[in-house]
């Protein structure tokens, strides 16, 4: 199948810039049907299952069902990310619920800083310093030959 | 068929891609081009905070050196690459990778720590981490990068490029590229630089999968990975090398969940069938790893040794499947505990990490063990070798052969492997990263993102020092725009076909066609040739001259049903230039394969007319190639190993 939607969930994101699933899908595999307003995966059987759109719907409308080619019927992995953990519940075959939170980040959302907190210089364009360096490597200086 | 309406761009620095490499290239360009005046300008093919290889996420950073030394990092890597690798190369991105890695725990990825508060370690360079938004982090660190460029830092979604250009008057310099931007306006991208920094990727899809209905997208690497780094790279003629040196991955079966936290942190052990403990035995005096020296008498055992030996238990002896054993692990870990209620908490502890390990990388693994009523620690489970993958960046060495940093050489290797900017290829303003350069194995993530830095800085140095512009032809941009539409026009013009007069404008299925065939059944039919004439798990990965060269012939044959290949969309254009870029490496591997008369990594492919290893002979040189496209012809070139670092100890993991 493997990402499939929800059609009664999805609205297309009508009330938003653009449609999450087909803007995030890494392989193109979304799409947009504009007159029911509704997204489709197009190519189940190029879809990684990576649940990027899984995890970016804001209807929560899309789910995936297990590649049938090597996956028995009835278990599920549902995600819910937040701005700083993911929650997961598993659903085995058998009824079996296991549920599992993980951080994801320690930062706030769009703050990450280029530098890395450690600082731009004092390279040039002659040496073997990265832009960070040395300071980003906690050592005094950068490793060569004969050291 | 629509006309599509053509967007120049013009800027200095290109990088194409959006993964790993093209991350850490944009952070550092962006530093470096703003003190230098020059313009940076991002081209990906997806959303940037889900491309590449770590979209889904990563549960470890594989590469940290942390006190070793880029010698001792070195040592691994050649051992496990069976002695070849550029030791420039490796050494170099060793020596600049814990930089990186400090750096993404300032952009906000998590990476365990102990109570000391020191990171954890899967193995002696890998740390784990909690990464789910590993990729999202880094490409949020290269958008706030870029954005201090103002106007002259540009990330551009959604376009494929899907040819390089070259100087009209000096067919060995970069001068742009050309691509399609897959949402609307759909325009035909013209993309005018000095420096074009390939970083895209790996390929997937070349081999035929094993699995192949609704499976096929769940490749270990990702499908999406369509070979554009070394395609691009060689269809304008630069040198590629080490395009053989295929990986295969043994991991869970079927869903590829990673087994390095099971291996490492866990100290699983796996075993055939029957209980045969392969690895120790292959080890013993008198074992099999001994018809491999000197690679196969020393730890840690190669990569394509351990497959070598699985294979073995399979093919050979007929005693498969593998079996990880994950019960007894957990039993050891939970037996080491002091008390039932320590012992309690250790084996939650040990749950949710071994389950974080599938969440946060491989999300269908963990529906796999659902969905068959699997408990990791009730019983074993089986692992497998996969279909081959091209990625240089892993256990893998394909890519560009490229110029490497100018101090880590002695005259000899200097006179060899270096021509005056790191990481350029063998084009003048053309380089490249991540799985994109040959012969620097074992970067992974974090090396990957490493060798972007190097590559980038390395290239506004080549913009200051070449600050004229090239030129491009505007005629071959011409032809070109109407080469990359070409598979529209092809159903246009037949898709009303019809056998008898009287059904004209009837068709029974656009799929069925007698004039074309769709980009899909291309893929389809590189994938066969390749798994049963190049090595693929069909043949249990075996050649030799006489089925590489049924291969040639075969895909020389795909090559001319190039034009009648018919897209019905945009979508499909792009996947048909994707196959496109997977029969050019397709075309390399199997040219590679046939040059190297020897079987030097068992367990990745067997050369069964030469199926020992000729360390006297191929292992002093790397096989390299080069494309004419002008021509249509090959030339395939032997480079010197040149190992000027001594390894006196070979440092495990």
């Amino acid at each position: 199948m493997p990402s499939f939607v929800i059609t009664d969930k999805c609205d297309g994101c009508k009330g938003q810039d653009k449609t999450a699933c087909l803007y995030i899908c890494p392989n193109d595999l979304m799409a947009l049907d504009a007159e029911k307003m509704k997204a489709y995966n197009r190519e189940p059987a190029m879809c990684w299952e990576c649940y990027n759109c899984v995890k970016i719907c804001p209807q929560q409308a899309i789910d995936v069902r297990g590649y049938a080619d090597f996956m028995p019927l009835g278990s599920s992995c549902v995600p819910l990310r937040g701005s700083e953990d993911i929650m997961w519940t598993v659903k085995f075959r058998d009824g079996n619920v296991k549920r599992f939170k993980f951080p994801i980040r320690t930062t706030p959302e769009g703050t990450a800083p280029p530098d890395g907190g450690f600082g731009f210089g004092p390279g040039s364009l002659d040496d073997q310093l990265l832009g960070t360096e040395p300071a980003s490597l906690k050592a005094d200086e950068l490793w060569t030959l004969g050291k | 068929m629509q006309e599509f309406p053509t967007r120049e761009v013009s800027t200095d620095i290109l990088i194409i891609g959006g993964g790993m490499a093209a991350s850490g290239a944009a952070v550092e360009a962006a530093y470096w081009a703003k003190k230098h005046g020059q313009k940076v300008t991002l081209v990906d093919k997806a959303a940037f905070d889900r491309s590449g290889a770590v979209a889904m996420g990563l549960s470890a950073i594989n590469q940290y050196v942390g006190d070793n030394s880029p010698v001792d990092y070195l040592s691994y890597v050649q051992q496990d690459l069976m002695g070849l690798c550029r030791q420039d190369l490796v050494m170099d991105i060793a020596r600049h990778v814990n930089s990186s890695v400090h750096m993404f725990e300032g952009f906000g990825l998590p990476i365990w720590k102990d109570a000391e508060g020191k990171y954890v370690h899967e193995g002696r360079w890998q740390l784990m981490i909690n990464g789910e938004s590993y990729k999202l982090i880094l490409a949020e660190a290269a958008k706030n990068a870029m954005a201090t460029l103002g106007e002259d830092g540009e990330i551009i979604e959604r376009v494929f490029v899907t040819q390089l250009l070259l100087d009209e008057n000096d067919k060995d310099r970069i001068a742009g590229a050309v691509g399609i931007n897959v949402r609307d306006p759909y325009e035909f991208y013209v993309f005018k630089c000095k420096v074009a920094l390939v970083a895209a990727g790996g390929a997937v899809h070349v081999f035929r999968p094993r699995s192949t209905g609704e499976g096929l997208g769940r490749a270990w690497y990702p499908p999406w990975q369509s070979g554009s780094s070394s395609a691009l790279m060689q269809m304008v003629g630069a040198e590629m090398t080490s395009q053989e040196v295929i990986f295969i991955p043994a991991r869970f079966k079927d869903a590829y969940g990673p087994v390095g936290a099971w291996f490492l942190l866990f100290k699983a052990t796996a075993t055939s069938a029957s209980g045969t403990n392969y690895m120790a035995e292959g080890l013993q005096e008198g074992g099999e790893l001994h018809n491999w020296l000197p690679y196969g008498a020393v730890k840690p055992i190669p990569t394509c040794l351990r497959n070598h030996l699985m294979m073995r238990e399979m093919y050979v002896n007929g005693d498969g499947p593998i079996l990880m054993h994950t019960d007894k692990a957990i039993e050891k870990i939970a037996s080491e505990s002091p008390d039932e209620k320590t012992k309690k908490k250790k084996l939650k502890e040990l749950e949710a990490e071994a389950w974080e390990d599938f969440l946060d990388m491989t999300i269908s693994q963990a529906m796999l063990w659902a969905s068959k009523n699997i408990y990791p620690e009730q019983g074993p489970s089986e692992i497998a070798p996969s279909e081959p993958y091209f990625i240089g960046s892993h256990s893998g060495a394909s890519g560009a052969w490229c110029s490497g940093p100018e101090d880590l050489q002695t005259d000899e290797s200097k006179s060899e492997y270096f021509w005056g900017y790191n990481r350029m290829s063998t084009i003048k303003g053309l380089f490249a990263a991540g799985d994109g350069v040959g012969d620097s194995s074992h970067k992974f993530s974090s090396g990957s993102f490493t060798e972007g830095r190097i590559a980038a800085k390395a290239a506004v140095k080549y913009c200051v020092e070449n600050p004229d512009m090239p030129k491009v032809s505007e005629a071959k941009v011409s032809e070109l725009k109407k080469t990359t539409y070409a598979p529209l026009q092809v159903y246009e013009d037949h898709k009303d076909y019809s056998v008898r007069d009287e059904h004209v404008g009837y068709t029974y299925s656009e799929e069925i066609n007698p004039n074309y065939i769709d980009p899909k059944m291309l893929m389809f039919r590189i994938q066969k040739i390749m798994d049963e004439y190049a090595a693929g798990w069909g043949s249990q990965y075996n050649c030799s001259a006489t089925t590489l060269n049924i291969a040639l012939e075969y895909l020389r044959y795909c090559k001319e049903d190039l034009t009648k290949v018919a897209a019905r969309d945009i979508h499909e254009l792009m996947r048909y230039w994707e196959n496109v870029h997977r029969l050019n490496i397709a075309e390399a591997h199997v040219r590679h394969k046939l040059f190297r008369e020897e079987t030097r990594w068992p367990g990745y492919y067997y050369r069964s007319d030469f199926s020992k290893i000729d360390e006297e002979g191929w292992g002093n040189v790397f096989a390299n190639s080069k494309y004419d496209p002008e021509k249509d012809e090959w030339e395939m070139i032997k480079r010197p190993n040149i190992r000027f670092v001594k390894i006196e100890k070979v440092v495990g993991m």
